[in-house]
């Protein structure tokens, strides 16, 4: 194809697992937002080269779990106005829009920031199904990222009916129907039964998953089951995205271990899998200790699960979750401002302010907590950078995370700075393990986008979507990842050095999987007996998106 | 971003468009048929009487799309100008947005960070103290369909919906037969509290008449009595205008409540102690839940009111006030409201969108708007349209032109609109003036 324009990467170090390429040094071709073979013709010249000599080029970071967009998201940007004067201020350019930080950015400062960081696709992991035309909006609004979210489902009462009647094929045409009317991307499942518990009672919640849930009178394990079993049967790219019961509380491995056996070999991802690995009980401070490791092995030997990690990083944040109980629980623990919002038949919200001291012994165990799952989880393609954004952490913390997994001093000094009793309660200070450049790689794009079933990210072979990342390489890694050099997205320059070249506005990623359209009907009749909205006003139509991208079937 | 006409042919020129979305009030009502002949809707079926008034009166102005200085001019003519009139400015400012769709709303965000301008909506004078309490205390609140299942508690405070939101018992909070309330009206219980018997008061249980001004002193009463501070019934009754005894009453129906949910009104926002009373009810709901589920939830009145707090915070990180003189969003109310860079003389040009400042505002603040050259976009013939120097006639949204509407609970809708109108919509109008500000100040994004 001789009159293609070109962008030729030339002679960059490649870290690109998927392909098993690791650190050589070779040129990428690039034509129409993808990675080509190089021309055969040796007189076709690419209409710009980028000297990558000396360089470090990598996928573009995908972040599989973040809280960026929609409903809560943008509440808590209301509701945080004192953290935003004192923080970083986004001017506008001549090309840019202006925006505020604060732990929850704005959208346009949100898509600049992740591309600045070297991150060309991001999912927002909670969306209510009755918000996700607001969330379609906001994306529209934030730059330089590919985008998708995923669908609360795990309290929804049309699958907890189906599951209570005993109706799996209904189930799973249900949830291939709310997955295309919402234009999302996969199920997510958080405090499956909890958050119904929740809207029934005073401080209502589950404690188990054997626990009963009002009013359908099933358990959290049979809704775990059940969506698992039918997000497997409709081939969906991601399967079930699982944020446990009985988040944050001592005592609650055994919660995340039955919730690892409840998926009887289905494939699943639990989420943010740091803030279920506690052992101790009763609310008790000094029995609050790390169970990383039982966890860990059953993850090593159960190659159906996956995990991203949720790290907490020290320093001031905003919690938000779609767990309306845990907000409610955290709230009396921090003592701040709360919201909490239930949203008919589907879902519930909590927001509170949150603060992670390194003097607090809880919150120490909880950033080694997150660290042990890095270094105990053996296989890097199962395991996920993540800050649970902004609840762990901000995004922005990565390069920082990247540094303490490939630098054991700087991990044994951040250690230091931590209540002693530690050492006791987490196996973190034995840890020898280093990461490599490739591991990296590994667990902030190729292993979230094999994960996600995203085929043409990830990785930088032929046919691969252009989203490309430079690295200056330092010592320092944090100094590294925090400032890449150039990143490339759908082959546009979006970033250079920290400054945005090209805020185009990314495609959505979404799923439109094949299922029974019988079940409408029956959805139908439910639906207009309880939603109060129409039912033609619920469906989010193609016309909400920038660009609309399809993920086929596994 | 703007839903097609779907239409259901009938005989004649008659054409039906179903599940419409009123916009009228905050409600946003989106189960409306409407029976549309020759560019009239001649039948709005469940609309109430507010919404029936709204669409059936609805016609096509005859007026010119575009006047600059009051006379009939081109829309380039006046896009031209309304793009110098903005760029010339040190202190462009930029409100109203509460009867525009979201899509123009964005549009209207995106001029103001490129003129480092202000932008407030309408929020600043209704519920811009609700949001400031909110910042303070949170909220905890549901969807108007978790009311219509489950709240059998329902408490009006400083708000009558019978006249502001006429549909707001039918089809959220009293009589819908919800999920947990089989039966309805029968299921909960209503109580009104407010300084005078209105209209509203005929379908509550109960009617509890406070002293004016008093909401500050009387939530407050409720919130020691929740925690069981005892409390002087002299001096609940001087401050309060209400017996001890009622208030003591009142609570227990709280605490016995399964699923209990406040809704307010301007009653308390805009009245002696503005966002303090919203505070206070905010967290006296927060407080109840302690002892059982409780929601609380502001009336909202325009149509999208809530779209524009939701835009305005998501691209610029605060709900309305927010001024980019420094090229970057900066929040306080109080300074950057409208109301106040018109009385304090400091706005120096202006655009004001789907609102009429020159008849509601105050008169320091009129006086300086009036001097201050000035483009406004209406659907109508307004105070403000006649004094600005580019009067823009825009087609009504939801009924000429599509779009997203956020109902009073944030719950995004779609608009179908029922005719063509021969005048602009809000968001080409604000279109072709980003287009021209973007040449003038070289931005090339």
């Amino acid at each position: 194809m001789p009159n293609m324009d070109y962008l030729k990467i030339s002679q960059g170090t490649i870290y690109d697992p998927a392909n098993g390429v690791d650190g050589q040094v070779r040129d990428l071709w690039i034509a129409d937002g993808r990675i080509v073979e190089a021309p055969t013709d040796p007189t076709v010249r690419p209409s710009r080269t980028i000297d990558a000599a000396g360089l470090v080029v990598m996928p573009g970071g995908i972040d599989m779990h973040c809280h960026i967009a929609g409903p809560k998201v943008n509440v808590a940007r209301k509701m945080r106005p004192e953290e935003k004067r004192r923080g970083e201020q986004m001017r506008r350019t001549s090309i840019a829009h202006s925006g505020s930080m604060g732990s929850v950015p704005s959208t346009f400062a949100t898509g600049y920031k992740y591309a600045g960081l070297g991150y060309t696709t991001a999912f927002d992991a909670a969306v209510p199904p009755l918000g996700a035309r607001h969330a379609h909006e906001e994306f529209d609004d934030t730059p330089c990222l590919d985008k998708g979210f995923y669908v609360l489902m795990g309290n929804n009462h049309f699958v907890m009916q189906s599951i209570a009647q005993n109706e799996p094929q209904k189930l799973k045409a249900f949830i291939g129907w709310l997955l295309t009317a919402t234009r999302g991307f996969a199920p997510k499942l958080v405090n499956p039964g909890g958050v119904e518990v929740w809207k029934s009672h005073q401080a209502g919640n589950v404690s188990g998953l054997d626990s009963d849930i009002d009013h359908f009178h099933i358990t959290p394990r049979q809704i775990i089951r059940g969506v698992a079993q039918a997000a497997s049967e409709l081939r969906l790219p991601h399967p079930v995205h699982i944020h446990c019961n009985n988040l944050g509380m001592p005592g609650n491995w055994h919660t995340t271990l039955d919730t690892m056996q409840a998926l009887e070999g289905h494939g699943g991802h639990l989420t943010h899998v740091q803030f279920h690995s506690y052992g101790g009980g009763d609310g008790d401070e000094n029995t609050f200790n790390s169970k990383v490791i039982p966890l860990a092995d059953y993850v090593n030997s159960h190659p159906n699960i996956t995990v991203d990690v949720g790290q907490v990083l020290f320093g001031e944040t905003t919690s938000m979750t779609g767990d309306g109980p845990l907000g409610y629980f955290l709230s009396k623990v921090y003592g701040g401002k709360w919201f909490s919002s239930d949203t008919e038949m589907e879902s519930g919200c909590g927001i509170t302010p949150i603060k992670y001291k390194n003097k607090s012994l809880v919150h120490s165990l909880q950033w080694a907590i997150g660290l042990e799952w890095y270094l105990l989880v053996n296989d890097p393609w199962r395991v996920v950078m993540s800050t649970d954004h902004p609840n762990g952490g901000s995004f922005l913390a990565y390069p920082q995370i990247i540094r303490l997994l490939m630098d054991r001093t700087y991990r044994q000094d951040i250690l230091k700075s931590c209540p002693i009793e530690i050492l006791q309660r987490s196996t973190l200070n034995d840890m020898t393990r280093e990461y490599t450049l490739n591991e990296i790689a590994i667990i902030t794009r190729a292993g979230p986008a094999r994960i996600l079933g995203l085929k043409n990210k990830g990785h930088l072979g032929i046919g691969a979507d252009a989203d490309i990342t430079i690295y200056t390489p330092h010592e320092n890694k944090e100094t590294m990842f925090e400032l890449p050099r150039l990143v490339i997205k759908s082959g546009r320059v979006v970033v250079e050095q920290g400054e945005i070249r090209d805020p185009l506005i990314g495609k959505t990623l979404h799923v439109e999987p094949d299922y029974d359209h019988d079940v409408e009907s029956s959805i139908q009749e439910w639906f207009e007996k309880y939603y109060s909205i129409q039912w033609r006003n619920y469906p989010v139509g193609l016309d909400y998106m920038h660009e609309s991208c399809v993920i086929p079937p596994r | 971003m703007v839903s097609s006409t779907e239409t259901v042919a009938v005989p004649g020129a008659l054409k039906i468009v179903t599940d419409a979305t009123c916009t009228f009030c905050g409600c946003v009502c989106d189960d409306i048929d409407l029976t549309v002949q020759d560019n009239h809707i001649t039948e709005a079926k469940r609309a109430c009487v507010l919404g029936k008034a709204w669409f059936l009166s609805h016609s096509i102005e005859d007026r010119p799309s575009c006047l600059i200085d009051g006379k009939p001019a081109t829309l380039e003519a006046g896009y031209d100008r309304a793009a110098q009139i903005l760029t010339n400015g040190k202190y462009p400012i930029v409100y109203g947005l509460s009867d525009s769709p979201c899509e123009a709303q964005r549009v209207a965000v995106s001029i103001v960070d490129w003129i480092n301008g202000t932008i407030d909506t309408t929020t600043s004078v209704c519920h811009g103290p609700s949001g400031m309490a909110f910042q303070g205390v949170g909220e905890v609140t549901c969807s108007l369909g978790e009311v219509a299942n489950r709240g059998d508690l329902i408490i009006f405070w400083g708000s009558n919906p019978a006249e502001s939101h006429p549909r707001h018992f039918t089809r959220y909070s009293l009589m819908p037969k919800g999920m947990f309330l089989p039966n309805g009206r029968k299921d909960r219980t209503c109580v009104l509290i407010d300084v005078r018997k209105t209209k509203s008061a005929k379908a509550a249980d109960q009617f509890i008449q406070i002293k004016p001004r008093a909401d500050f002193e009387a939530l407050w009463a409720l919130r020691a009595l929740a925690k069981g501070v005892e409390l002087d019934p002299e001096a609940v009754l001087r401050d309060t205008g209400v017996e001890l005894s009622v208030w003591q009453g009142l609570m227990d129906k709280m605490k016995a409540a399964k699923f209990g949910v406040i809704f307010f009104g301007m009653g308390l926002t805009m009245t002696r102690g503005k966002h303090a009373n919203t505070e206070a009810l905010l967290a006296l709901t927060r407080d109840l839940n302690a002892f059982t589920r409780f929601a609380a939830k502001a009336n909202r009145g325009h149509g999208n009111v809530s779209g524009a707090d939701n835009v305005v915070s998501w691209r610029t990180g605060y709900p309305f006030g927010v001024n980019h003189s420094r090229g970057y969003p900066r929040f306080n109310p109080g300074e950057y409201t409208t109301s106040d860079t018109l009385a304090n003389g400091e706005a120096d040009s202006a655009m004001t969108i789907a609102c009429d400042p020159m008849a509601n505002f105050s008169q320091p603040a009129r006086e300086h708007l009036a001097k201050i050259p000035f483009i406004a976009l209406d659907a109508k013939e307004t105070p403000t349209t006649r004094a600005a120097a580019v009067a823009f006639t825009v087609a009504t949204y939801g009924i000429n032109t599509g779009g997203t509407v956020y109902r009073m609970d944030d719950v995004p809708i779609p608009l179908r609109p029922a005719f063509d109108s021969p005048h602009p919509s809000d968001f080409e109008v604000l279109t072709q003036i980003e287009k021209r500000v973007k040449l003038i100040k070289g931005i090339t994004s």
